[in-house]
């Protein structure tokens, strides 16, 4: 039986501490208040003093309150149970379903060894034309969406979760309103993806705590499920989010802040998240989709600038569209030489058009007369608005690309599109 | 052994009671429930206790734990067998940790660095009875593409007299292969290998010289406008995206040296799988054998433990040192130093050191000072010279340059290669940006010439800049055709396709001669009297020139290419 310890020396924030021995770094400890029991996370020991993070906040906590510490760090059950549930950040059933207690792995596990990785080569097809044709995901990828707040980034990771070709999908969500969560339940409700979908959801009024577990929670099952040779993507929103969570407990443990009260491991902290996807050889594999809100639209603000750096590219969300010349996906050139011959052609030429559309509009603003050439680009304009930019559709790519062709028909010449010979030969579509 | 035990821990800092001395930056092990022995390093020794960077996830270390030092500072094996390894910052070579511990970096697990069954070939140079002192090459082993010397360990500062050593034939690393007594008779038995510690560095030579001779990275603007010289030092700070990475990977493949090392400092694990995979594929021109048997790979990707990102450049550069000590041209290109910085101030956070800018510690600045100061090139005692040259990336927050990393770093590098989210965003390849940037190094080509291009270019963006705002009606046909001109060199030699076979490496030859081809162009008058007609006529000599640039060097369809791009010149010279 372990000890029960019952005198609180600090309360600061949401961090208590008691004197206790033989307790070991990041071991889980019970804390029962007047308001119920909550679960507590060592952070720190300084010889006898015991610092311990408490999920469910410091309010409302007495001095006389008891500590029992558990003897294990966090965990999580996993098993095929888990699929078509609901759960917090401490992994406490947020549906009616029961409580699983089978099965427990730690979270936060190490790193996958570098070694042992391999060259990413397939394609997650989502339907959603402005990421399978331009911007393709790549099984393994980590990519973000930047977003700024007011985009319908929930409403297109609830799409891609609906229509990924996937195994499992598991979403993470942190800090989400109460209706986005009931949003994302019942569109996956609806959309009979429920069943294939794990939900780890922190909501904005949960305790900040249980904010930090939501990803490393999210990606250890995800591992777990991979490692099964289950093809998993994992949808993380909002890692802005997960990063303020992280700010407030550095700034009340007083640790220097380095970035705009940021903390100065920031940029590590997002990395082993994550780093988390994996292609592994012969099994499973892991892909990160995670929504980066941009607080004033500031690709330079700290959450952002650092994520840029980690992540393979990103989807950048304006207007409602996924922009085509900010968004990056830098493994899409591993795998779309494979998809269809017209892949790469059309997704160049059709880019390049439209950054002359651009061009063209600015033109017709700034009051310039319009040449017929303006004139074909301003139609072209419009229907690749109309038909490729459009997040709420499921086409395959396939006939995403037949689409685009017949876009060019519509507006240009064969020889206006700058598309080889060859292609054209092969795919212009003929005469009606 | 001496110990202590752990009192205290607060991240991957740990803090233990000592029992008896402690060494500063002494390596100890902590010593876990489940049995684990987790390397760690002493950071700060305060009365009778001792505060350790653990280079290990400290999740389950207790109170009460127990500390074993091993009274030897943070070492880098060094030997033959480095050539063609991937190490992680403390030296386990990854390929055989995953065969042991499987898909994960299980912690505390730790493997020699260097191969202990694999037998090499010893050829002896010293005799019985020769002095020696450290340094002294004792006999070689052929390693690659190279003879490996075998060397009298760096940090035997006697002199020596060889008593025994043994004859050629195949030999173990732990086999001893000479006996050698000090000046008051001691013996010591020498092996292939010793340790050296990695943040020392190893100055066992006669003296530094002026790194002058330059070292070709076969991308045109680095050899041509902004070269680095052996044993020279350059950084590339770009944002994100800017292609820092492609660059470094180019550069890796291409450089005319003899051995690279690419430290993947707290980067992304998917890059470096790329080398991984690709590099054993290809074929070094130099030897003609594997890209990857002159290449050694230090990774310590960004989800890996942060002290020992920390410890990884240094751990690199200790190998870089240590092949420059036979005389060879060693290149270490560091991804991305920021992290390293990034890693420093995570642990001076813990250590509750009073921050400076940013929150980086105050000596930011002396720490990537000393890292760069390790590179030179140098004559040895042999006679013979060897270089280290670093090249290292900067990842500046936001791409800011302003920020303390980036501005310690250009205090110290000879060579400053900026790269730009502008041309980055233009698909302008490489995206080191012109005006920014700047080298103090001597290039392959005549300064004089290569300036008054570079000028023109800087004219060029300026007279851009100013067409933004008076349109083109408003810009003299002078002033558009520097525009033309510069926008032209821009586009034909600065810019270049690293994916394309052929323009990916452009030899020093070629540069010459494409070069003076351009700067005769950009020196002749020209019957160009109107805007529209010579915008058309550079747009046509750009296409070829571009075919040209991508056609192999001296074969038919380059001197068919190159005539044409003569003809189509001559026909407008005035």
């Amino acid at each position: 039986m372990r000890k029960v310890y019952s005198k609180i020396e600090t309360i600061a924030g949401n961090v208590i501490s008691v004197k206790a021995d033989g307790v070991s770094y990041g071991e889980l400890a019970e804390v029962s208040t007047s308001y119920g029991k909550s679960l507590a996370e060592v952070i720190k020991l300084d010889h006898g003093m015991v610092s311990l993070q408490v999920f469910a906040g410091g309010r409302g906590i007495s001095t006389g309150d008891e500590i029992r510490f558990l003897g294990h760090p966090m965990e999580v059950s996993f098993s095929e149970n888990l699929t078509g549930r609901i759960f917090n950040g401490s992994g406490v059933p947020r549906d009616k379903g029961p409580e699983l207690t089978e099965n427990l792995i730690p979270i936060g596990g190490p790193s996958f060894n570098p070694a042992k990785r391999v060259i990413p080569r397939n394609m997650i097809r989502t339907g959603i034309p402005m990421i399978d044709l331009f911007n393709t995901l790549v099984e393994s990828q980590k990519l973000p969406i930047f977003s700024v707040s007011g985009e319908p980034y929930n409403e297109l990771l609830a799409r891609i979760a609906m229509q990924a070709e996937v195994d499992l999908i598991i979403l993470g969500g942190m800090g989400l309103k109460y209706d986005d969560y009931l949003y994302f339940k019942d569109t996956l409700e609806e959309g009979g993806a429920l069943s294939r979908t794990i939900m780890f959801v922190h909501t904005a009024s949960d305790p900040t705590v249980e904010c930090l577990m939501v990803p490393d929670i999210s990606l250890a099952v995800a591992e777990k499920f991979a490692l099964q040779g289950k093809k998993v993507l994992v949808l993380l929103t909002d890692m802005t989010n997960f990063a303020d969570a992280m700010k407030e407990i550095a700034i009340t443990q007083e640790q220097v802040p380095s970035n705009r009260g940021y903390p100065g491991d920031l940029y590590s902290q997002l990395a082993s998240r994550y780093e988390k996807a994996v292609d592994i050889e012969g099994s499973g594999s892991i892909t990160i989709l995670g929504v980066t809100t941009m607080p004033g639209d500031d690709v330079t603000h700290p959450v952002p600038d650092n994520t840029g750096y980690i992540t393979e590219g990103q989807y950048y969300l304006k207007n409602g569209r996924i922009e085509p010349f900010g968004s990056l996906s830098r493994l899409k050139q591993q795998v779309n030489d494979r998809t269809r011959e017209d892949h790469r052609a059309l997704m160049d030429g059709m880019i390049k058009l439209y950054a002359a559309f651009k061009d063209s509009l600015e033109k017709q603003s700034m009051g310039f007369q319009m040449s017929a050439w303006d004139d074909k680009l301003l139609k072209y304009g419009a229907m690749f608005e109309a038909v490729m930019m459009d997040l709420t559709v499921n086409i395959p790519l396939e006939k995403a690309l037949d689409e685009g062709w017949r876009i060019l028909s519509d507006c240009f010449d064969p020889s206006e599109t700058g598309m080889k010979t060859s292609l054209i030969e092969k795919f212009w579509p003929k005469e009606k | 052994m001496k110990q202590g035990k752990v009192v205290g821990i607060n991240g991957n800092m740990v803090t233990v009671a000592l029992e008896s001395s402690v060494i500063m930056n002494e390596v100890g092990y902590i010593i876990t429930d489940e049995g684990k022995r987790l390397k760690s390093e002493v950071i700060r020794v305060m009365g009778d206790e001792a505060q350790l960077q653990v280079f290990e996830i400290t999740k389950g270390i207790s109170i009460g734990d127990s500390c074993d030092f091993s009274g030897d500072l943070l070492a880098a094996e060094l030997g033959p067998g480095l050539l063609g390894q991937v190490y992680d910052g403390l030296q386990n070579p990854l390929p055989e940790l995953a065969e042991q511990a499987g898909y994960f970096l299980e912690r505390g697990v730790y493997i020699d660095p260097l191969n202990r069954s694999r037998r090499w070939d010893f050829t002896p140079v010293a005799h019985e009875g020769d002095k020696v002192e450290q340094a002294d090459i004792l006999g070689t082993v052929p390693e690659g593409p190279f003879k490996h010397s075998i060397m009298v360990p760096f940090n035997m500062l006697d002199s020596y007299t060889i008593k025994s050593i043994k004859p050629a034939g195949s030999y173990l690393i732990s086999d001893t292969i000479a006996v050698v007594t000090d000046s008051r008779g001691n013996e010591f038995n020498l092996t292939m290998s010793f340790q050296w510690p990695v943040k020392r560095a190893i100055t066992c030579y006669e003296e530094r010289l002026k790194p002058v001779e330059p070292m070709l990275t076969k991308t045109r603007v680095i050899d041509t406008f902004l070269p680095v010289a052996k044993g020279g030092t350059y950084c590339i700070p770009g944002p994100f995206g800017a292609g820092k990475t492609v660059l470094q990977q180019t550069t890796s493949k291409f450089a005319d040296v003899d051995v690279v090392i690419v430290a993947a400092c707290g980067e992304r694990a998917g890059e470096v799988v790329e080398t991984l995979k690709e590099f054993p594929e290809l074929t070094d021109p130099k030897t003609g054998k594997s890209l990857m048997e002159r290449t050694i790979i230090i990774c310590n990707t960004s989800s890996m433990p942060v002290a020992s990102r920390e410890a990884s450049v240094y751990t690199a550069v200790t190998l870089a040192e240590y092949y420059r000590q036979m005389g060879l041209d060693v290149l270490l290109l560091a991804d991305s130093t920021s992290r390293w910085a990034q890693a420093m101030r995570e642990m001076s956070g813990r250590l509750e050191e009073i921050p400076g800018e940013e929150a980086f510690p105050a000596y930011l600045e002396s720490s990537i000072a000393g890292f760069y100061e390790r590179a030179g090139i140098v004559k040895l005692k042999s006679g013979k010279t060897g270089s280290v040259t670093i090249g290292g990336t900067v990842s500046p927050a936001g791409g800011n340059f302003e920020e303390p990393v980036t501005q310690a770093t250009l205090k110290v590098v000879g060579a400053f290669h900026g790269l730009s989210r502008e041309r980055s965003d233009a698909r302008k390849y490489p995206a080191i940006h012109p005006i920014d940037s700047w080298s103090k190094y001597a290039g392959i080509m005549d300064t004089k010439k290569t300036t008054k291009a570079y000028n023109l270019l800087k004219r060029g963006y300026e007279v851009e800049a100013m067409m933004k705002v008076v349109g083109e009606e408003g810009t003299s046909l002078a002033d558009y055709m520097i525009y033309l001109e510069g926008d032209f060199l821009d586009a034909v030699y600065f810019q270049q396709n690293s994916f394309d076979a052929v323009d990916c490496a452009v030899a020093p030859e070629r540069q010459e001669h494409v070069f003076d081809k351009i700067y005769d162009l950009l020196n002749s008058k020209l019957n160009l009297t109107e805007k529209s007609a010579a915008r058309s006529w550079f747009n046509q000599l750009r296409q070829r020139f571009l075919d040209w640039n991508s056609a192999e060097w001296e074969t038919e369809e380059y001197k068919k290419l190159e005539a044409e791009i003569d003809a189509h010149i001559a026909g407008m010279k005035a």
